[in-house]
């Protein structure tokens, strides 16, 4: 009972943060909202019992890619979105209907949440679950599953964090051409 | 941001509070929730906060992007070197297990390390995406 007032409670927050985000038109407050919608995914991840999940949520949505669109903004130094003449929102509201009467529509057909029966809890889920403790001495089930039973596309994972790295280097890294005549300018107004 | 006195003492107080959670965050993961991505983020987070406080150029002196570039790289040559350790010592591609003297022993190992891996990878490559955004930004 307690459960689904929490559920309702989240999910009509993040119902209206959503409509927010679309109303607003100052880029900075957006931010800031997208930062409320991942804490409360976040939220909704515990509800959920998917600890590890609302962590990176938490960490990831709120907290560092919050700073990196701030940086964006602080980099492209136009706060307000500028809405265009021909601006017809029919269109795309169509397509959103449409688009979600769809998702809807499937999950009409997925299991039920936490139901033992789902094609998900039936394959290799029970085997991590049993074994885990004897074959790793490894308590969280999460932590096992993500290092060692599925240690190899943990790896992949890792080298996909490498490489954004890389790209975001190669796109915006390092120095600007002209900062070397910049130098001295901004070490005196340092000092 | 740089005069601001109640900013530079609270954040001095919470620095190393996230610092240190960072550090059970990543070796504490197999007990509880968390692990490398969680703790590489929450320790860039700490350096984060400290150069949007004390400016870019004291942060760049903590932690050097040269050496970051080379930290980003580290880790995943620590989770991959784990992978061709145990496949000299008789076992598949990352099977922790002929790590140690018995299989949850080496589990243990390898967990450590491949999570050790995926923290100092998280961690430099957080902190050079926004070394690269701040540096931009420099008037």
């Amino acid at each position: 009972m307690i459960d689904l007032f929490v559920n309702i409670t989240l999910l009509a927050f993040l119902a209206i943060t959503a409509v927010a985000i679309v109303r607003m038109t100052n880029l900075f407050a957006i931010i800031m909202l997208f930062g409320i919608f991942s804490f409360l995914s976040a939220a909704l991840f515990v509800v959920m019992d998917a600890v590890d999940v609302a962590f990176t949520e938490a960490a990831v949505g709120a907290g560092v890619s919050t700073v990196l669109m701030i940086a964006t903004i602080a980099l492209t130094k136009d706060q307000k979105e500028k809405p265009s003449e021909s601006h017809r929102p029919w269109l795309p509201l169509a397509v959103v209907i449409v688009t979600g009467a769809a998702l809807v529509y499937g999950t009409l057909d997925i299991p039920a949440f936490g139901d033992p029966e789902a094609p998900a809890h039936t394959h290799v889920a029970p085997h991590y679950l049993e074994k885990s403790m004897s074959e790793t001495g490894i308590p969280n089930v999460v932590t096992s599953v993500l290092a060692s039973y599925r240690g190899f596309d943990t790896l992949g994972e890792v080298v996909v964090v490498f490489t954004a790295g890389i790209a975001v280097l190669l796109l915006i890294g390092g120095r600007r051409p002209t900062s070397k005549s910049d130098n001295p300018e901004r070490d005196q107004n340092d000092a | 941001m740089t005069h601001n006195l109640i900013l530079r003492v609270v954040s001095k107080t919470l620095i190393p509070a996230i610092i240190i959670f960072a550090l059970y965050v990543q070796f504490h993961g197999d007990f509880g929730p968390g692990g490398g991505f969680q703790a590489g983020v929450i320790l860039s987070a700490a350096l984060i906060l400290y150069a949007l406080v004390f400016g870019l150029d004291a942060a760049e002196q903590v932690i050097p992007p040269t050496l970051l570039r080379s930290l980003a790289s580290l880790g995943v040559l620590i989770y991959a070197g784990v992978g061709v350790v145990t496949l000299f010592l008789g076992g598949n591609y990352l099977d922790y297990s002929v790590l140690g003297s018995t299989q949850i022993a080496g589990q243990h190992i390898g967990i450590l390390l491949v999570e050790l891996g995926v923290g100092i990878t998280v961690f430099a490559v957080m902190l050079l995406i926004f070394f690269a955004f701040a540096d931009r930004g420099r008037p």
